[in-house]
């Protein structure tokens, strides 16, 4: 195998990665607030169709994926009212979430299946992004780095501020923050809306970075990878990640052994892969010793109601 | 004067049977502004879906065609959802059905006999009910979330049924098109009432619903898994086991789940094709919360559902409204449904604004 292709397999890994990893990191903050949002799958979809066609009116890409972040975030307000305000379970209202978004993005992007639109260019100068070589690290466009940017952020915001104690405190004991006087259900909503708009980025990335074209459940279950991811993590944003770099690789095997013709597997077994990868991985990290020593945050699911 | 809302002692029984009646109002309601926003015939569009099945008698066997997999399905999924065992993945557990099915028919292909369809249904009840063991097994050994895993093997499911009908299922007289022969009569669920779609399938779902409700509301067995979704340490100290009901609940909505799968493949498509999954599975959850996770409700709920499916068909010759539209009217529907829930377990009262500042 020569340099080039291993170089343009890492970077398809990267590109494979880097919206699970977005998609990711929004729920690892929403859960840290104790609430579990199972509508990333939802709320991706409808981030990429209102992306997608943004970006096809306005013929600007980056209007696109505001419009993406913009609509992810509304969409997961939508789950905020129910789950938050009305006190609905979070599980069943997060189903509902997924299977609206995907009846919107097929219904709204209906009339644009097909089309196409460009894709962001790289961020760096073509100098060095076009480098045969150099390219590895700088031929991405703005999301990848964004991405990692963001994953750094939310290690220091998690772990090294004082909010983000106060948003691990609200997800590990509602009721003790309560009493000493935070806003429960409001720093959950923001945490909720926070992984709405990462949601609607990533599910715009699809769209239009991954396949710049429309096409009907376009993100196919990513989104629940990523809510595994963060299981996977032990909700920890270093982690997550390492878990979306994975699985970035184990999606670009299965996209280069089918454009290789690679005759020892199907091409079907070779598309479940991601999806068992994502059962093994979820059934191995139980099992490793140091369960229990920082897992899901204690109220991760629970209905929240202030002193009824 | 202020708008409060208090908890009710118990739940009202107005509010809790009115609450999914109200919920499919206030979606035809939604519909008809968001459809009229989108430039379709929104009122028009509505009536299709939701009245005009209802008020022509020849749909009505579609109807009940069109509810009996998501009412068998639902069934089995209420059973679990009530012991808080959060099966997602009936997709997948449905097709495995109908793939254990056809295995069988092709095995036994020629031969025409009384035991061959029995033998179909019994695969794909167990195919079904296997396929659900994997997420029960990783919940009760490694307390791995049944909802990610079941969900998975939705995906990987899906894969299976294509590689199958693509390669070695495929029908070798079938002009190279991706699935599997044609059944034979005794592999194929019987029809019920001549000139209709209704088969034998439909009494079958019925059954399903009977055995439910007597198990759920007549027997020990049913009273452990409400404690176990009440009340989890109660169920503990009362000796009930919860690792034992996560692995009932799952394996008899994979096995429900899985028999629908068969039923509707023999049933609707006489072979097995890449266009046999249609997310029954998924809206099959909407019908276990419309029907207040109880078997007659879940029963009233496919039919509302059903009902819906047949209009969305009306609605798109009559209104050129999306095939798209269904999905999202079934998602408004749980949204509401979740919504107006707040008043069943709660009382809305006015209460005059000078006690709200003394307090």
């Amino acid at each position: 195998m020569s340099l080039e292709i291993a170089i343009s397999i890492v970077m398809t890994l990267v590109i494979a990665a880097t919206p699970i990893l977005l998609a990711g990191l929004g729920e690892l903050v929403v859960e840290k607030s104790g609430v579990l949002n199972l509508g990333v799958e939802g709320m991706m979809l409808v981030g990429a169709v209102a992306g997608f066609i943004t970006a096809s009116l306005t013929g600007f890409t980056p209007a696109g994926y505001a419009a993406a972040a913009f609509a992810g975030l509304c969409a997961s307000l939508l789950f905020g009212v129910l789950a938050l305000t009305i006190g609905a379970n979070q599980v069943a209202t997060g189903l509902a979430l997924t299977i609206f978004g995907t009846g919107l993005s097929s219904l709204a992007g209906a009339g644009f299946v097909g089309t196409t639109i460009a894709r962001l260019p790289a961020l760096f100068p073509q100098s060095i992004a076009g480098h045969p070589i150099l390219r590895l690290a700088f031929g991405y466009d703005v999301i990848v780095y964004l991405s990692i940017a963001l994953t750094l952020a939310a290690a220091w915001f998690l772990n090294h501020t004082r909010s983000g104690l106060i948003l691990r405190c609200v997800g590990e004991s509602d009721a003790s923050a309560h009493a000493i006087g935070y806003p429960v259900t409001a720093i959950r909503y923001l945490a909720v809306a926070f992984g709405g708009a990462l949601a609607g980025l990533a599910g715009a990335y699809y769209s239009l970075a991954v396949t710049p074209m429309w096409a009907d459940r376009i993100t196919a279950g990513r989104g629940w990878i990523a809510l595994a991811l963060v299981v996977f993590s032990s909700w920890r944003p270093w982690r997550l990640l390492l878990g979306a770099y994975i699985f970035g690789a184990v999606m670009t095997l299965e996209l280069y052994s089918k454009a290789a013709g690679f005759a020892l597997l199907p091409p079907e077994m070779l598309a479940m892969l991601p999806y068992l990868a994502t059962v093994v991985a979820l059934a191995v990290i139980a099992m490793r010793p140091s369960r229990g020593r920082l897992d899901a945050p204690r109220c991760l699911g629970k209905t929240f109601r202030a002193g009824a | 004067m202020w708008i409060k809302l208090e908890p009710r002692k118990a739940p009202s029984h107005l509010a809790l049977y009115g609450a999914p009646v109200a919920a499919i109002a206030l979606t035809m309601l939604a519909g008809m502004v968001l459809f009229t926003l989108m430039g379709y015939r929104g009122a028009g569009a509505v009536f299709e879906i939701f009245i005009e099945p209802l008020l022509e008698p020849e749909r009505w066997p579609d109807i009940a065609v069109k509810a009996s997999p998501l009412v068998m399905i639902a069934t089995g999924l209420a059973i679990g959802f009530r012991a808080n065992v959060w099966n997602i993945g009936a997709e997948g557990q449905y097709i495995v059905g109908a793939i254990a099915g056809t295995g069988i028919a092709l095995a036994t292909y020629g031969i025409e006999s009384w035991w061959v369809l029995p033998s179909m249904l019994v695969a794909g009840l167990i195919g079904g009910a296997a396929w659900a063991a994997i997420p029960a097994l990783l919940r009760i050994r490694l307390k791995v979330s049944e909802i990610l895993t079941s969900l998975m093997l939705t995906y990987v499911a899906l894969q299976l049924l294509y590689y199958l009908v693509r390669g070695p299922w495929r029908d070798p007289e079938g002009y190279n098109f991706p699935q599997t022969r044609m059944f034979s009569e005794a592999e194929t669920v019987p029809n019920l009432l001549e000139g209709t779609q209704l088969h034998w399938g439909v009494l079958l779902t019925f059954l399903a619903v009977l055995i439910a409700w007597f198990v759920m509301s007549r027997t020990l067995t049913g009273y452990q898994v409400r404690v176990v979704g009440l009340a989890p340490m109660a169920a503990r100290l009362g000796g009930f086991h919860e690792n034992r009901t996560v692995m009932m609940t799952m394996l008899v909505s994979g096995g429900l789940a899985g028999l629908a799968g068969i039923v509707e493949c023999s049933a609707t498509f006489g072979q097995l094709t890449p266009q046999f999954p249609v997310n029954y599975g998924f809206t099959a959850i909407i019908v276990a919360f419309l029907g207040r996770l109880h078997p007659i409700g879940v029963l009233i709920g496919g039919l509302a559902l059903a009902t819906s499916y047949i209009g969305a068909d009306i609605a798109q010759t009559a209104s050129a409204l999306p095939q798209a539209a269904t999905g999202l009217i079934q998602a408004m529907m749980l949204f509401f449904l979740l919504g107006v829930d707040l008043f069943v377990v709660n009382r809305v009262r006015l209460v005059p604004s000078v006690v709200q500042h003394a307090s």
